[in-house]
């Protein structure tokens, strides 16, 4: 076995239980909502799904829509690994690691949105290929959970060997992370692609069933990852010695501009489509939009994305906007809000309403499914705080076998 | 001409006699393993209880016989759970005449009785749509929530739609874990033993055919009926998909579905596709017969038609 393992896990845990006074808050914080969660939980796995919003004519709803939504967060951890590897860009390399741990935080995430969404979590195992039944031929829902716990293996791998060999004060082993790495590129490709031929494979519902889909699923999502990451870097670059150039930031905002247009061109050749063919399938994008005979709960939303998305396009578009950190920073927020309800809302729910037969059931997600989500949540912000409590000492060089003694 | 007569001639004997026999072993094994296992084997079986068709005869046996004892705490029932195998050459197809049915739901609720469905909330196997005659079968525009004085109504027709045991089903394509299948007579079965709750079929149905357990379903006592089929009729429990299946508890000892047996216009009919001379043959012959859909080449069995 390694040698000062012992001390990586009793240094960790040491480093854990020191912090400031805004930490212990935020810990705390996210440990109340946690709780909150999973009392919400207990009730919904007591009575069952009806606690929630969705009915059999709006069979999948704000549990999956942010499981698509955190799918799309670990896919873009790839789009920080893409340069600072391939490209051997310095600014990025050392804060790469940061976006890794933000996958692995995803996918943990998305794992919990679909168990809640299980009527049977508890039968996760019939999933286990060889234990249980896992059906790869043509269930797309089947490679998805593969590709997504593979994804989160290879990120697990990636992140600990690179940490712990800093932590033994070695380099890491190139011949083993580069091509690790390498191969993390196409499976943040596949999750995200996989999570929309879920969608896009349902004839069923022609909202989803258009080929647009997964390209659009890649641009908003290598728009919202890197959107949450340069929030992180500024907070990072202010309560840790973390070096992070400015550079790195605006470069990254630049990236997101043209994703973002990417993402947008996707949008209006869709509502194109619809609009002017303007067959019986418009109804789904004309619900979003613009209701239904008085059915029109989630119009707002459908409105609000597509305004945060354009403000931020043109932020981040404008050098000088997206050099000032303040619109920066408001062009963040706005990308991250513009596409979580894009796929929370946006997607999920259109597809739905009207229902297969016709029928307009209209679906606000339940308060039990926001207060599990925000629980959910806040299990990913505690995970990725405590990841980086260890992680960012251990780039500093601050925190390894040496200072552990 | 040998499968139509059984359809026909219901040999309720045979029914009679397997429930017997069922009886017999059920009582017997509830007497020696009420003495031998406790409430939580039973648990700790169903827990790790393998899919239908990986498990073997003796194996099928302790599962059927160890559902009968969970009903009967549960229900306070004497519920059956047979297996019954499907028979050779027989392939299931329905008709549905359009020109008959005067929308009565009289379907829906014999469904409900003999299926086991949950009162509440409630759960429809069947839907029937009301459309109006001047838009045609639209069913976008279609009503399912009608409740006039009196049907037909004025201006009206009626389309009933359940699961069409589609031969290229969508929902069995998309399963994660092989919960659901088609039996070898067509019929499109679920595992709710096996079924993870997670609704991928439902939102791959283009027909609306699969309902979930969103809570625990409540079924009167002095309602329920005692003779099941495991991937048909036996009570379900919360967190699962389940479906119309012809009746598979009825049509595999040659009865006609409740539905077909219930409708007051006789707008319903059933049979083997297999055979030239059942009657959903006859009437694909000298009938026009369309599908729902035909442009997701679901390939349904369920026919739609005009007789008049």
């Amino acid at each position: 076995m390694n040698m000062h393992l012992k001390e990586f896990i009793i240094g960790s845990i040491k480093l854990l239980f020191q912090g400031s006074k805004a930490y212990w808050a935020w810990v705390s914080t996210l440990l109340i909502l946690i709780a909150i969660g999973i009392v919400s939980y207990y009730g919904q796995a007591a009575n069952g799904l009806i606690t929630t919003s969705m009915r059999d004519q709006v069979s999948w709803g704000f549990y999956i829509g942010n499981f698509t939504f955190m799918v799309g967060i670990a896919a873009a951890a790839i789009m920080l690994v893409i340069p600072a590897y391939i490209y051997n860009w310095k600014p990025i390399k050392e804060i790469v690691i940061l976006g890794e741990l933000l996958a692995i935080s995803a996918i943990v995430m998305c794992l919990l949105f679909i168990l809640v969404d299980m009527g049977h979590p508890e039968r996760f195992w019939h999933m286990i290929p060889g234990i249980g039944k896992l059906r790869l031929g043509q269930s797309i829902l089947a490679w998805d959970s593969l590709a997504l716990t593979f994804y989160l293996i290879l990120n697990f791998i990636i992140v600990s060997h690179i940490l712990f060999r800093a932590f033994r004060i070695k380099d890491y082993s190139r011949k083993y992370v580069i091509p690790l790495i390498l191969l993390s590129v196409p499976a943040g490709i596949a999750i995200h692609t996989i999570t929309a031929f879920l969608y896009n494979g349902i004839a069923a519902r022609p909202f989803w069933n258009s080929a647009i889909l997964a390209p659009k699923f890649l641009a908003s999502a290598f728009c919202s990852g890197p959107a949450i990451m340069i929030i992180l870097f500024q907070v990072l670059r202010k309560t840790t010695k973390l070096q992070i150039e400015n550079r790195a930031i605006w470069t990254l905002a630049e990236l997101m501009a043209y994703t973002m247009f990417f993402n947008l061109f996707l949008t209006g050749a869709e509502i194109f489509k619809e609009v002017y063919s303007n067959t019986e399938h418009r109804v789904f994008t004309e619900y979003l939009y613009f209701g239904i005979e008085g059915h029109n709960k989630i119009v707002p939303f459908g409105w609000l994305a597509i305004i945060f998305d354009v403000i931020a396009f043109v932020l981040f578009l404008v050098p000088k906007t997206r050099k000032n950190f303040i619109t920066l920073n408001i062009g963040a927020v706005l990308i991250y809000l513009g596409v979580y309800i894009e796929k929370g809302i946006g997607l999920i729910i259109p597809g739905f309403t009207p229902d297969v037969l016709g029928e307009i059931y209209e679906y606000f997600p339940s308060t039990t499914e926001i207060l599990v989500t925000v629980g959910i949540f806040s299990t990913g912000f505690l995970i990725y705080t405590l990841m980086l409590k260890v992680a960012v000492p251990i780039i500093l060089g601050e925190f390894n076998y040496k200072k552990a003694q | 001409m040998k499968e139509r007569k059984k359809i026909l001639h219901p040999h309720r004997s045979i029914e009679r006699r397997d429930f017997m026999k069922w009886m017999a072993v059920g009582t017997a094994s509830i007497a020696g393993l009420s003495l031998l296992s406790s409430c939580d084997s039973d648990k700790r079986e169903a827990f790790f209880q393998d899919q239908f068709k990986e498990l073997d005869e003796n194996e099928l046996k302790a599962v059927l016989e160890r559902l009968e004892r969970g009903y009967k705490k549960e229900y306070n029932a004497d519920i059956e759970v047979n297996a019954t195998a499907p028979m050779d050459h027989v392939l299931f197809g329905y008709g549905l005449d359009l020109s008959k049915c005067i929308g009565c739901r009289r379907c829906v609720y014999a469904c409900v009785e003999e299926n086991n469905q949950s009162r509440n909330p409630e759960v429809h196997w069947i839907k029937v749509l009301e459309m109006e005659k001047d838009k045609g079968a639209d069913l976008l525009h279609s009503d399912v929530y009608y409740n006039p004085e009196q049907v037909p109504e004025e201006g009206h027709f009626y389309m009933p739609v359940q699961c069409q045991q589609c031969k290229n089903a969508p929902c069995v394509k998309v399963c994660p874990v092989e919960a659901t299948w088609t039996e070898p007579d067509g019929i499109v079965v679920v595992d709710y033993d096996w079924c993870l709750g997670c609704r991928n079929c439902m939102s791959a149905c283009p027909y609306g055919a699969r309902k979930f357990n969103w809570a625990s379903p409540e079924i009167p006592q002095e309602e329920i009926n005692i003779h099941t089929e495991y991937l048909g009729n036996r009570p379900r429990a919360k967190g699962v998909v389940e479906k119309c299946t012809f009746c598979i508890q009825r049509v595999r000892q040659g009865l006609y579905p409740a539905c077909v047996e219930i409708c007051p216009v006789g707008s319903r009919k059933f049979g083997n596709l297999l055979d030239e001379q059942s009657e959903i043959r006859t009437i694909m012959k000298n009938k026009r017969v369309f599908i729902l859909k035909e442009e997701l080449n679901t390939q349904p069995k369920f026919y739609y038609f005009y007789g008049t």
